[in-house]
């Protein structure tokens, strides 16, 4: 195939990919954040504490997490028809990746908000906070760096799963490498959507780790950077005694 | 400034138990505590780990819920508040709202300038936008910290952070500051000036403050009254004075050591402890001058605590025990305590002035 050929048919896969990535991470976010949260909360010794409510969740999530994803999209088909009107195609593939995304995401927020030190939690409750501002003033914030390299985790591991979109007609990258480069010998195109892939990936990737990143300077737990630091080191000795304690 | 402490009790705390049960086991972390804080006063709680100071404190605004015993903090009782389940319900919000807290830890959100920090109450209370970043500029400028505002925590000192700290717990116009070893984690210099930003407060604004600490020069700096904890219970309690003026305290002789052995056989050993008025008086050299005998100072510790000289002194005396019972009396009769240090008549070391 010649590269005249190829460019339509590559343009459309990664709009594809990008319209099912971008929609099922926006859900997965939306789901998997407060589901996340409320993991925390309900643990033993959570604010909300609630050993039913914490065990469902938890069995849900786990058995989100377990299932491959060519199943769960296969075992969703009369859902994902209910929801969108149709069990193929590019938005057909949304609901599963959007499912799969949502615990799978929901791991990662708890993870991250367990992290946030109990002292800031305490510190709030003694001005009288209760814990809805908890959640919104001290957990997601505090957790927020986290919760951004969360996103960025989530967001590839949906790429991945994209590629077996292909199976309900979905399209996208993945696919498009499957069915022109694998099944019809054509390596050179598939080598070529890897390469895409790859540094659709790193772009991700670097973006996400910056984004978290400088939020955490601005927390500062991280430090400056090295450049920064040579500067710094020119001071006058006394000038940084005072910030080491 | 002179002192603001009233007779009213702001915090009494009444038979104050928590027992912590986990797998089956139950430690009891406080036993029957009986606490009145003054209003107007430094209260310190001193203790070693685990005595239950922590658990203590946190109880005064309920943030563990105490196992039985009841907690009023400036005539309200909070355990009444208190409502079920591990939840706090909006009469108990709302009271915390009014008692001040600063962390060993600090605890300031990272996410947040030190300006915004501040506001973090505020914000809990509902107060505006413009009214909050007023206060906010307000209480900074108070802990003098006025030029860090936009700052984050993260860019501060520990002492520097400890002050956004206070400042944080004095948004709510508390008349109650809870500090939970507030300076445990700053060095020795920074200590001192968080305590004394601490005793300014407290004069300034009849701010009661209620501290727990395991460093006993924290107590002796700014405190008015002390509570010794020990297992779950109040060992000892009172203001300094009081302390010093009881046999035997523990408390005392920890805030005022004085050491130092018997030169040689035939030598009486006596701590003297210096309270109120006695102290004014130059009783060594009136002893010396009278009986004609020559005094040595072992040790002292000296102090002034309230604008009064306190303190103890160890002096040796020439001569047996039997040999000094008129100065020993005459000593007493200056309205001092002696304790005669002698392992031979224990009984007699316990024997108090009055």
């Amino acid at each position: 195939m010649t590269w005249t050929q190829m460019q339509p048919l590559l343009e459309q896969a990664c709009i594809e990919t990008l319209i099912m990535v971008g929609w099922s991470t926006l859900i997965a976010v939306a789901g998997g954040l407060p589901l996340g949260v409320l993991l925390v909360l309900t643990d033993r010794g959570g604010l909300l504490q609630n050993t039913l409510v914490s065990k469902v969740i938890g069995q849900i999530v786990n058995i989100g997490r377990s299932m491959p994803f060519i199943i769960l999209m296969v075992a969703l088909t009369s859902f994902t028809r209910w929801v969108t009107g149709t069990s193929i195609g590019s938005e057909a593939a949304i609901v599963p990746l959007a499912i799969s995304g949502i615990p799978f995401f929901a791991r990662l927020v708890e993870t991250a908000v367990r992290e946030v030190d109990h002292g800031l939690v305490e510190a709030v409750q003694s001005m009288g906070g209760n814990t809805w501002t908890i959640v919104r003033k001290v957990l997601v914030p505090e957790a927020l760096p986290s919760l951004i390299a969360s996103t960025t985790t989530t967001v590839i591991a949906l790429i991945g799963y994209s590629a077996m979109a292909g199976a309900v007609g979905g399209g996208g990258l993945g696919d498009f490498a499957v069915r022109y480069g694998y099944q019809r010998f054509d390596s050179e195109l598939m080598w070529i959507t890897v390469a895409i892939l790859a540094v659709v990936i790193s772009v991700i990737q670097f973006a996400g780790d910056f984004a978290a990143r400088s939020l955490h300077r601005r927390g500062g737990r991280s430090g400056p950077s090295p450049r920064l630091r040579l500067l710094r080191a020119k001071e006058p000795a006394g000038a940084d005694v005072g910030k080491v304690a | 400034m002179p002192s603001t402490v009233t007779e009213t009790h702001v915090i009494t705390t009444s038979g104050l138990t928590k027992v912590y049960r986990s797998r089956g086991r139950e430690v009891t972390a406080l036993d029957g505590v009986d606490l009145h804080v003054r209003e107007g006063e430094v209260y310190g709680v001193i203790g070693q780990s685990g005595a239950g100071k922590s658990s203590l404190i946190r109880c005064v605004n309920l943030l563990e819920r105490p196992t039985s015993g009841t907690v009023t903090v400036a005539g309200q009782d909070l355990t009444a508040l208190a409502g079920r389940g591990p939840r706090a319900g909006r009469e108990l919000r709302q009271a915390r709202s009014r008692i001040g807290m600063v962390f060993q830890h600090f605890n300031l959100l990272s996410s947040r300038t030190v300006q915004d920090n501040v506001e973090l109450p505020l914000e809990i209370l509902g107060t505006s936008g413009k009214e909050r970043s007023r206060k906010a500029l307000e209480l900074l400028d108070l802990v003098g910290l006025a030029d860090k505002a936009k700052a984050y925590p993260a860019q501060l000192s520990g002492g520097q952070k400890q002050r956004v700290g206070i400042a944080r717990a004095l948004a709510g116009d508390p008349k109650v500051l809870l500090s939970d070893e507030a300076t445990s984690a700053l060095d020795p210099e920074t200590t001192r000036s968080i305590l004394q930003l601490l005793r300014d407060l407290n004069r300034q604004l009849g701010l009661t403050v209620l501290l727990i600490t395991h460093e006993m020069d924290v107590v002796k700096q700014i405190c008015d009254s002390a509570a010794l904890m020990d297992d779950g219970r109040i060992v000892e309690s009172g203001t300094v004075s009081e302390l010093l003026a009881t046999p035997g305290s523990e408390l005392a002789s920890a805030l005022f050591p004085v050491g130092g052995e018997a030169t040689g056989d035939e030598r009486t050993v006596l701590d003297i402890t210096f309270h109120g008025e006695s102290a004014t008086q130059p009783v060594i050299s009136q002893l010396s001058r009278t009986y004609n005998i020559d005094i040595s100072i072992l040790g002292a510790a000296i102090d002034t605590v309230g604008g009064l000289q306190v303190g103890r002194m160890r002096i040796e005396l020439p001569g047996r025990y039997e040999d000094n019972v008129v100065p020993i009396g005459f000593l007493r009769e200056q309205g001092l305590q002696i304790d005669v240090v002698n392992r031979e008549q224990p009984a007699l070391v316990k024997e108090g002035a009055k």
